[in-house]
């Protein structure tokens, strides 16, 4: 049995090991914010954090998930996951908006890691994530306006 | 998808009225093929509804993928109505093509060819325009005042005291009012949504992952479904062992369709590991069996020959001949995946003679026409959900609906004995077509004393997309319009100019990719003129102005990137310039792009200036989002993707081994949008066109010649 919490709920999984955290997520919580893309760890579209840093989903077996601290886009209320949000609508970075959840969730990680990032920062970070909408410009800008706010809130 | 060119509109339109009983009012033009046909669609055309709890909901008969339609057509009505934004809201129509048809398409649902704006423009604001006339009317009633004496604001109707009722307490008694034989439209001055920035409608549900995809929907009982495609096209299964499949826990099914072996579970997880354990034998005698070395070969001997002729000014052949001041160059640009961030997927549920289908769609009329096929239900039997699409840039609108089509046979194939949710993993996605066709152009042009073009001849060797489709019927002639489209309306004043082309055939499918055949033809086109520029010793902006003089919207464009970018000024001995312009989808958009080269070979896109003359422009910075977006998908292609095929079967299958553009190579882009009193017109493709041929014209100065083969890389060999 595997035991962890997700979005602060204690949760128990009995299934198969390998089955990865995603289509748990997805298919058996039915919590369809984080999305399916690539199903190798390529495109970032199924990011969440465990224990507070992102992880593809996609490619994370239950067997990996024993005792950690699991938070999708549906659980993210931290500081920066508002701000990065906030950023986000008022930038209006979304267009087909399929890989956004994956987008904040590595920007919130970023911003958690380091509150000021750089564009070289921020490009590390968030390579791993595609938008084939190519909102990157706008990705850009939304996370050194969340980074600015969060800045001001302390 | 192809420009179905017909910008005249259908005027004669009649405005439909229904009263919701107990919740307010509906209105909508309808266009009628003639009066009478008026009677039998009494019930139709809602467009607009005004609710009691003041409410509007603008009824969306495009597919949102991602391009902001949702919130242009809103803005339309809104502006009409005099709406306050906040109480907006959106809905997608049904697939219905009596009623939601593109008025550019016929009777035909459909998005594409960036028309949704352009053919909604009219008929939307005709429908806010009555909707407002009919509040008034209705106030004028409650207070016995005359109507001429009310104005309206932000939602409300207020009288010479300043006495206000909203839409909402307004709705129900507005839809016993007459409607408006001619509703007043405002004129431009008038606008105070129009040319604003307004919030993009679907902001916050897109960034808190509560907005519902295809692969969201979940019906109860719903089995997962994932199909084992044939590994060529043209391929057909033999023989399939599936008694591993049927083991794995959560399988529940595994059926033989026409394209494959679906096998059914209780998760997608478990699908997934059914698909894996099959073991099928295909019969490949029909298959594709060429590599993309013969294709290229087949293209080369097509080329070596003289092609149909698109398109002759003057006599290019003898003007090419007299001349020995001349140049040529070969371009080769490569199979493009669409590459959807949502993979292809479909939800279809077969109940009591009902098919109710859930996917986003381009064409709900093919998608619809199809699936009634398929399952064996008259149209009026199926109804279509349309959802949001994880992008789509031409991949949704398929001539046959496969991916629809597959889920409505696996529906069938179980007799609909419970809801079917089927979803494409990526490598099918990348494997099952369909791709952008590759093309080979090769140009001549002979410069007469001053260093100007007299003479150009652009050679075609593409695939078509339409011919043996339901849209074969736009082809007319032994040549597909979209493999020419941007080479054969070359806007620049040449006198002899000739443009011919091969059509060449193989099993690989091909399909309309985001801007269609512009997404090869102005890359070679705007490469070639600096070539041209390069030759006689002319600055590549003052060329293209001087062959520009009639087409002064494209020159506009082109005077206003350069003016916003600095043409022309000194720039450190590693940085460059270069520009591209070029219409399409009745859309101007010039670019100069700004690169720096690195001593290694490898060079960054700093920034992209855009201008972009769509007629009115109707939520500027939607149409900034989509030129940057056009951006994005064109020069990621140029610098890293190709499809190539192998023995018939595709190479790549993820997003290692097919690249698109990632964060770092994102350039800056600034977008200016030319102030108009045009008609809109699209832009979900426009900035895609001008971007690679920019960033090429820009890089040439370090290389040794034009970047001629696509993708060209992140790295160059210099000069
Ligand atoms: S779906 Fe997990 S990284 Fe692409
Ligand atoms: S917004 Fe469409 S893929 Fe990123």
């Amino acid at each position: 049995m595997i035991s962890f919490t997700l979005n602060g709920t204690q949760r128990q999984y009995q299934g198969d090991p390998n089955q990865p955290l995603l289509w748990y997520v997805r298919d058996e919580l039915n919590l369809t914010g984080s999305k399916f893309g690539c199903g190798v760890a390529q495109c970032g579209a199924c990011t969440m954090h465990v224990n507070g840093q992102p992880v593809r989903a996609c490619s994370t077996p239950m067997a990996a998930v024993q005792n950690a601290s699991i938070t999708t886009i549906e659980g993210l209320d931290s500081v920066a996951g508002k701000a990065i949000q906030h950023a986000w609508q008022r930038l209006d970075v979304v267009q087909c908006g399929y890989c956004q959840s994956g987008q904040i969730m590595s920007a919130t990680a970023l911003l958690q890691n380091n509150p000021s990032p750089s564009d070289q920062d921020i490009d590390q970070a968030m390579q791993g994530n595609l938008c084939r909408c190519a909102t990157y410009h706008r990705i850009r800008q939304a996370i050194h306006q969340a980074a600015d706010d969060l800045a001001r809130e302390v | 998808m192809k420009s179905l060119n017909s910008t005249s509109m259908d005027r004669r339109q009649f405005l439909k009225v229904t009263s919701l009983a107990g919740v307010g009012f509906a209105i909508g033009p309808v266009g009628f093929a003639n009066a009478a046909d008026q009677n039998k669609h009494q019930s139709l055309g809602n467009f607009v509804r005004i609710s009691k709890d003041n409410l509007v909901t603008v009824i969306i008969k495009h597919l949102d993928k991602g391009q902001g339609v949702t919130t242009g057509l809103t803005a339309i009505v809104a502006e009409e109505l005099d709406a306050d934004w906040q109480q907006m809201r959106w809905e997608f129509a049904p697939a219905d093509a009596e009623r939601y048809n593109n008025l550019f398409f016929g009777k035909f649902q459909g998005t594409g060819g960036s028309t949704s704006v352009a053919n909604s423009w009219m008929q939307l604001r005709q429908a806010g325009a009555a909707a407002r006339a009919m509040l008034v009317d209705a106030a004028a009633k409650v207070w016995g005042e005359d109507a001429a004496s009310l104005r309206t604001q932000a939602g409300k109707v207020i009288n010479a005291s300043g006495k206000q009722l909203s839409y909402g307490e307004l709705a129900e008694l507005a839809g016993t009012q007459p409607i408006p034989a001619e509703p007043v439209l405002k004129t431009p001055d008038q606008f105070r949504i129009i040319g604003q920035h307004i919030p993009r409608i679907d902001s916050p549900e897109k960034t808190t992952g509560k907005a519902i995809y295809t692969i969201d929907v979940r019906r109860p009982g719903m089995l997962h479904a994932v199909v084992l495609h044939a590994p060529k096209f043209g391929a057909v299964l033999k023989t399939v062992d599936d008694s591993a499949a049927k083991k794995v826990p959560g399988v529940k099914a595994v059926v033989r369709i026409e394209r494959g072996i679906a096998v059914l579970a209780t998760s997608h997880w478990s699908a997934l590991q059914g698909r894996n354990a099959l073991i099928a034998q295909w019969d490949e005698s029909q298959a594709e069996t060429r590599s993309s070395s013969t294709l290229w070969d087949e293209y080369r001997a097509l080329l070596a020959k003289p092609g149909h002729v698109v398109r002759e000014d003057g006599d290019a052949d003898k003007a090419l001949a007299n001349s020995n001041n001349k140049l040529s160059l070969t371009f080769e640009l490569p199979f493009l995946a669409h590459a959807t961030m949502e993979p292809l997927n479909c939800v279809v549920e077969l109940v009591d003679n009902q098919c109710q289908i859930w996917t986003g769609s381009q064409m709900p009329t093919v998608d619809k026409m199809v699936a009634a096929q398929i399952v064996g239900l008259p149209p009026e039997q199926l109804q279509i959900h349309t959802q949001l699409a994880g992008g789509s840039f031409g991949r949704r609108a398929s001539p046959n609906a496969d991916y629809v089509a597959e889920a409505c046979m696996i529906a069938k194939a179980i007799n609909g004995s419970a809801p079917v949710s089927l979803q494409w993993s990526r490598e099918d996605d990348m494997k099952a077509g369909y791709y952008r066709p590759m093309a080979l152009h090769q140009f001549h042009a002979a410069l007469d004393a001053e260093g100007k073009p007299v003479a150009w001849h652009q050679r075609v060797v593409s695939q078509s997309i339409m011919r043996g489709t339901p849209f074969e019927g736009m082809v007319r002639g032994p040549i597909d319009p979209t493999m020419v489209e941007g080479g054969s309306t070359l806007p620049y004043a040449i006198a002899n100019l000739k443009v011919d082309a091969h059509e060449h055939k193989s099993g690989i499918p091909t399909l309309w990719w985001r801007s269609v055949g512009h997404s090869h033809n102005a890359y070679v086109t705007e490469v070639f003129m600096d070539e041209v520029a390069r030759l006689g010793g002319q600055d590549p902006l003052t060329l293209r102005l001087a062959l520009l003089a009639n087409h002064p919207r494209h020159a506009g464009v082109l005077k206003l990137a350069a003016e916003k970018a600095g043409w022309g000024k000194a720039l450190p001995d590693n940085q460059a310039m270069g520009l591209a312009v070029h219409e399409s989808f009745n859309s101007f958009v010039a670019q100069v792009a700004l690169v720096t080269m690195h001593q290694d070979g490898t060079y960054k896109v700093n920034k992209i200036v855009c201008a972009v003359d769509c007629g009115i422009a109707i939520t500027p910075d939607v149409i900034k989002a989509q030129m940057e977006g056009g951006i994005g998908y064109g020069l990621g292609a140029a610098m890293g993707e190709a499809i190539t095929v192998k023995e018939g079967a595709v190479e790549q299958n993820n997003f290692y081994d097919y690249l698109p553009m990632r964060i770092q190579h994102m350039p800056d882009v600034e977008v200016h949008i030319l102030a108009s009193d045009q008609a809109p017109t699209g832009v979900g493709e426009p900035g895609l066109p001008p971007a690679a041929p920019a960033v090429a014209n820009a890089l040439r100065k370090f290389l040794k010649g034009p970047l001629t083969k696509l993708p060209f890389g992140t790295k160059l060999d210099l000069a």
